[in-house]
């Protein structure tokens, strides 16, 4: 346990990220769960420019600068002003209760952190043991998004997910290429924007955002 | 060995007699930012004195264990008082019991309030004894996971050896500990009857849980319960000093360093007292029936910075 200090920053980052993921996964509020996001989007950003720094890679800076412009400011933008214009007042809604998601999200903190174990033995990149984390915050997005109803915190949970495989692409290979980079960009950007018009069109339908509604085939 | 026997007893005696010193300094903390007038940071030794200056009036089907309860959560809150390291680690005392004997600790006195609590035989004893006893019951694991995540850092239980190797290492950041650190605040604030758990400066029927326990009591018995309520509250800030911030906590055998350790204990324990009487302004009481969420997130958080420090410090 003698790493270089900006080893122990990359940790201190990966550790930040999985705790707010939790913190998404406990909150019951749409607002909140966008300053979160937010959040989540500057612990990324951190944690690109330290790993850009530690390890010299230019092309990290840029990916950096894309987080920060994309996912902090943005994003989050789009999503409040969403919930403005939807006018979006009620809480979440979780299909299973708040402790037992958090139950099943240490479950599968333990299995991303086994699975992680044994490839960051074999890896060599400064990064290598934030790939457990990496997994984990994918994994718990992923529970975020199939346990809430209502589509705007699916769409958050989305995103979050995107997070998550940006940090593992950063921690396991040092970031992908810039063209992968900009093109994965510029589709969440774009897949947003198809999400509003989306939460329009289900609101208008159905007089509501619950996506069971869209279970039904038919007409009643 | 004398002067371990010494630095031992200054040490149990500046906590006891600090304990209403810094209840006093969170009072007045929280009375600035809420903009009220603030009561003096002696009034609870004032209260205190007043408090062992009156009979003492007793319930008539009250047994001796009602009697006795004070005097055993008195002393089992100085014994823990003289168990955690707070500006020194020469402690004779620490080898008779390590972190969890102190979590036991802890756990005798509420078995004793419980108890106390409900001995009397009056709705809001009851009441209380079953609130305390939900919190606990859910605190407990929390705070064991809080302490093994140090624990497993120094290779020990004991406190002792835990401030020795935390403190007096190069610096290095530990994930885990951050982890634990949140953790071991929400187990403070519930452990301690603080705000989201509970209004320590309520005596409102329905939301109270530690107030209600000691409704009964009156006069120097009372004045032991509150003490031993400010000792245990100051033990709490101190664990999470030795822990979190252990920098300053001199090693065995130091006594020219002694007054400027006391100094830096003096100053972190300030800065305790206004985070924590912050945290109590900027949130507001929380359901009874929310504080399992509250204290499974602290549990969650313990484990996970256990996973942490397998995953990232080995």
């Amino acid at each position: 346990m003698n790493l270089p200090f900006s080893a122990q920053l990359i940790n201190l980052m990966a550790s930040l990220l999985l705790l707010i993921a939790f913190a998404m996964l406990s909150q019951r509020r749409i607002l909140s769960l966008i300053y979160l996001f937010a959040w989540q989007g500057a612990v990324l950003c951190a944690n690109t420019l330290i790993v850009a720094w530690s390890t010299g890679q230019p092309h990290l800076y840029y990916s950096a600068m894309i987080t920060l412009v994309l996912k902090v400011i943005i994003l989050p933008w789009l999503l409040h002003r969403l919930i403005v214009r939807l006018n979006i007042k009620w809480d979440v809604e979780t299909m299973i209760n708040i402790p037992i998601t958090m139950l099943i999200g240490i479950a599968l903190v333990i299995f991303a952190f086994n699975l992680a174990l044994p490839i960051a033995q074999w890896a060599e990149t400064i990064t290598r043991s934030t790939l457990g984390i990496a997994i984990a915050s994918v994994l718990l997005s992923f529970l975020m998004m199939i346990t809430r109803r209502k589509a705007v915190p699916q769409v958050i949970g989305f995103l979050a997910m995107e997070n998550g495989l940006f940090f593992a692409a950063t921690s396991t290979t040092y970031g992908m290429p810039m063209v992968v980079e900009l093109g994965i960009a510029l589709d969440v950007l774009v897949g947003t924007f198809i999400f509003g018009i989306f939460f329009f069109q289900i609101r208008e339908t159905f007089d509501s955002l619950d996506i069971r509604n869209l279970e039904k085939l038919k007409e009643d | 060995m004398i002067e371990a026997i010494l630095s031992q007893l200054f040490q149990t005696l500046l906590a006891v007699l600090l304990a209403p010193l810094m209840l006093g300094w969170i009072n007045n903390c929280r009375s600035w930012l809420q903009n009220k007038s603030a009561p003096g940071l002696l009034q609870p030794y004032r209260t205190l004195r007043k408090l062992f200056h009156k009979d003492a009036v007793l319930a008539h089907n009250a047994s001796s264990l009602f009697r006795m309860a004070p005097y055993i959560i008195f002393g089992c809150m100085v014994l823990a008082a003289s168990i955690v390291p707070m500006v020194e680690t020469n402690l004779p005392f620490a080898y008779a019991a390590d972190a969890i004997a102190l979590v036991g600790v802890f756990a005798l006195a509420r078995v004793f309030m419980a108890l106390a609590a409900m001995d009397i035989g009056t709705a809001f004893g009851s009441l209380g004894a079953r609130r305390e006893m939900l919190v606990a019951f859910l605190a407990e694991p929390a705070l064991l996971m809080v302490l093994f995540t140090p624990a497993l850092i120094s290779q020990s239980t004991s406190l002792n050896t835990m401030v020795a190797t935390l403190g007096q290492r190069e610096f290095a950041l530990f994930p885990s500990l951050a982890y634990a650190a949140v953790a071991f605040v929400m187990v403070l604030l519930a452990e301690n009857a603080r705000i989201p758990i509970d209004n320590p400066a309520t005596h409102l029927e329905l939301t109270m849980i530690h107030e209600a326990m000691i409704l009964e009591y009156s006069a120097r018995h009372l004045a032991l319960m509150e003490w031993a309520a400010a000792i245990k509250l100051m033990i709490y800030c101190a664990i999470g000093i030795a822990l979190f911030m252990p920098w300053g906590i001199v090693a065995a055998g130091s006594w020219p360093l002694l007054p400027v350790a006391t100094l830096v204990l003096v100053a972190k324990l300030l800065v305790a007292g206004g985070g924590l009487a912050l945290l109590e302004t900027v949130s507001a009481k929380m359901r009874i029936f929310r504080a399992p969420e509250f204290l499974g997130m602290a549990f969650l958080l313990g484990v996970l910075g256990m996973l942490t420090h397998f995953l990232l410090e080995r």
